[in-house]
């Protein structure tokens, strides 16, 4: 479906056209109104790089705070949502930068993304338990399965995935090229599916951790 | 064209993404129609892109907007407009309330979607032609490689899809979605 994810309503453009121009001509207050369908979708970049609540918070916070003041520099020809993602994730990198920045170890994924991704478990994992998402420790359980995986699969995953941004927007979040995201995101979908397809699948009930190199269930 | 597992494992990605040339996308299939081993990666991965992509992974912590807001106010200037604003905003309000009100009076309710956090399907064209599954929640364009159970599709009009109770695919109805 190239192309799809950078459509986009034209109803949904003109109104956001309308607040953008009524908050940069004083009335700051419609702000929140403007970013709060995309509130959701900003934590949840922030949470992906950050691994953190508390943080996570913070930075959706300092966003919000920073597409506001440089509102001005937003231009018409890409999406209100795309643009604060794209602050949210820079953010979110330079909070991840700010900690690491005193530690003696330097924040390098060691995961080899050359060759090819073999899968490890075959098990067979034909409906989807859509309905399970109700239940708030599976989506922990994505959650915690998300974490596990390295910062360079986990940002793709979730630009694409979650935030539904298209490649091309992707890569350009995270500066990269469009051969990467798609590297990364193939990687990144199939261990997902190695962490979870036994589980979900299968008949797991309860809680578990990702411990390194150990199956979940 | 003959592909082997590895080739598989290597174009999923792709190949759910729609971006792969139509002669190797047969051959893809005509493979995983054969193996087990692939046919339980692709509906494996295929359903984590389902998972994850639902709204319901958004979700924020409680309070987490009041605490926004009250950000948001502490930190932006005070509105030149915001009295003007708050006189036409309840101005507003009310008009709206009252149309709203006019409207339910004459205008059938909307069906129950099948799906409650899916998003109805309002900016799709009626007379379209859609696929849907017969114990699905979504319709989909014909081909779009996220139709579950493919043995039971229907094709209908979004019109009569809509109707039922389906809301449309996030992927491939995407450029319809109000968050699109």
């Amino acid at each position: 479906m190239p192309g799809e994810a950078t459509s986009t309503d034209p109803a949904l453009q003109f109104y956001e056209e309308t607040l953008i121009r009524r908050i940069r001509d004083g009335e700051h207050d419609l702000f929140y109104e403007l970013v709060r369908p995309y509130e959701g979708r900003v934590y949840s970049a922030a949470l992906s790089i950050l691994r953190n609540e508390h943080d996570a918070e913070d930075v959706s916070q300092e966003a919000v705070l920073k597409a506001f003041k440089h509102l001005r520099q937003f231009r018409a020809e890409s999406r209100f949502s795309t643009w604060l993602i794209q602050i949210t994730v820079n953010e979110a990198r330079m909070r991840i930068r700010k900690q690491h920045a005193h530690m003696t170890e330097p924040i390098t994924d060691h995961e080899d993304e050359e060759g090819n991704y073999m899968p490890r478990d075959f098990a067979d994992w034909r409906e989807i338990p859509s309905e399970t998402l109700e239940r708030k420790e599976v989506r922990q359980l994505l959650t915690e399965a998300l974490a596990s995986l390295g910062e360079k699969y986990r940002e793709v995953f979730v630009l694409r995935d979650m935030e539904h941004l298209s490649i091309e927007e992707t890569a350009q979040t995270l500066g990269i090229t469009t051969a990467s995201v798609k590297t990364r995101l193939l990687r990144a979908r199939l261990m997902l599916r190695d962490l979870l397809a036994p589980g979900l699948g299968g008949n797991w009930s309860s809680r578990l951790s990702f411990e390194k190199g150990t199956k979940p269930w | 064209m003959v592909v082997t597992c590895e080739d598989v494992w290597r174009e999923i990605s792709n190949y759910l993404e729609g971006d792969v040339e139509p002669s190797l996308r047969l051959a893809l299939e005509e493979h995983v129609r054969g193996c087990t081993r692939c046919a339980a990666v692709l509906d494996g991965t295929r359903n984590v892109i389902q998972l994850y992509g639902d709204e319901r992974m958004l979700e924020v912590p409680l309070g987490f907007s009041r605490r926004l807001q009250d950000r948001l106010e502490e930190n932006m200037p005070r509105s030149r407009r915001r009295f003007l604003g708050w006189i036409v905003a309840t101005a507003a309000a009310s008009l709206v309330a009252g149309v709203i009100e006019v409207a339910r009076a004459s205008i059938p309710s909307r069906p129950e979607l099948r799906s409650e956090l899916a998003q109805p399907g309002n900016g799709v064209p009626l007379d379209m032609q859609v696929v849907v599954s017969k114990d699905g929640k979504t319709f989909h364009r014909s081909g779009c490689p996220f139709i579950h159970d493919k043995a039971h599709v229907e094709t209908m009009t979004a019109r009569e899809a809509i109707h039922e109770g389906y809301a449309p695919c996030v992927r491939c109805m995407k450029q319809y979605l109000s968050n699109g």
